[in-house]
């Protein structure tokens, strides 16, 4: 794989016990980056990673306008989230809270989430900072990581346990 | 897979924002105490707390040197920490992948990447 200059690797620090700071740079300019960050049909082919398959990405990119992401995880079942917008400032930063639809609504205490899109040399320093409320809440999210890469090494398992069969 | 709830283990102990302010400096090198009551602005007895809980925790170790008591980062002990984080940052770092190459055609599409449009 080529690196190019400007593109680095997601960097996640924890600023405070509530907090989670996602910083990844991109070898392209921050109009395209946000380009692919809010586009339902870009969404669609870089949201769930090497994880699943994305089945729906809704945006309705206006302040007071939600959105909704949905996959189907390689294992099979389904995992979605949505928000509303708060802030859209267009090619430079998005306000927006997040909820994962797996737990409880959390009203008006979901999560929120500030990207950044800073130009950076000739590329974007792309921030992505989640203010979640309680620890309790940004440790839950912490923890889905490792829930989905187990879940990963499981599949990888059992796609041996197969080859083997 | 949980983190163990303790009171005295390494995650309470950088959940104190002052406390993780104290190890932001030590990143940089060792430090006095009067030093780091110096950069930190706080009082000298609430920096010395912190630096016992720290120390009770392998967080940090003390050395002194004529009257001074000098402390340095222990960074082995963050190491539980950034194994609980890495799997969420390679989840996030496989959906990155994905974006360059989305960003790619991106820009193949307006030409060579040129910011002119």
């Amino acid at each position: 794989m080529v690196r190019m200059a400007g593109k680095g690797t997601a960097h996640v620090t924890l600023p405070t016990d509530t907090q989670i700071l996602i910083t990844r740079g991109f070898d392209a300019p921050p109009r395209l980056v946000y380009r692919a960050y809010t586009t339902p049909e870009l969404i669609e082919r870089w949201w769930s990673g090497e994880r699943g398959e994305v089945t729906k990405a809704e945006v309705d990119l206006r302040v007071g306008g939600t959105w909704r992401y949905v996959m189907v995880a390689n294992a099979g079942f389904e995992v979605a989230f949505h928000g509303e917008f708060r802030e859209i400032v267009p090619d430079e930063r998005l306000v927006n809270t997040e909820v994962f639809e797996g737990v409880p609504d959390p009203g008006e205490d979901a999560p929120v989430v500030t990207t950044t899109f800073a130009v950076a040399g000739r590329g974007t320093l792309l921030t992505q900072l989640t203010e979640c409320g309680t620890r309790e809440v940004r440790d839950m999210i912490i923890d889905s990581g490792m829930e989905a890469g187990m879940q990963e090494a499981m599949d990888r398992l059992e796609e041996v346990a197969i080859s083997l069969a | 897979m949980a983190r163990a709830a303790t009171t005295a283990d390494a995650f309470n102990a950088v959940a104190e924002p002052r406390r993780r302010q104290i190890l932001e400096v030590l990143a940089g090198g060792e430090r006095p105490v009067g030093d780091l009551v110096t950069t930190l602005k706080l009082a000298q007895p609430l920096v010395s707390k912190h630096l016992r809980v720290l120390r009770e925790v392998g967080l940090v170790d003390v050395r002194d040197e004529g009257r001074q008591r000098i402390y340095r980062l222990n960074g082995r002990r963050l190491k539980p920490i950034h194994d609980w984080v890495k799997p969420f940052e390679r989840a996030w770092e496989e959906r990155f992948e994905r974006m360059d190459a989305v960003l790619e055609e991106l820009k193949a599409e307006e030409g060579d990447g040129s910011d002119g449009g």
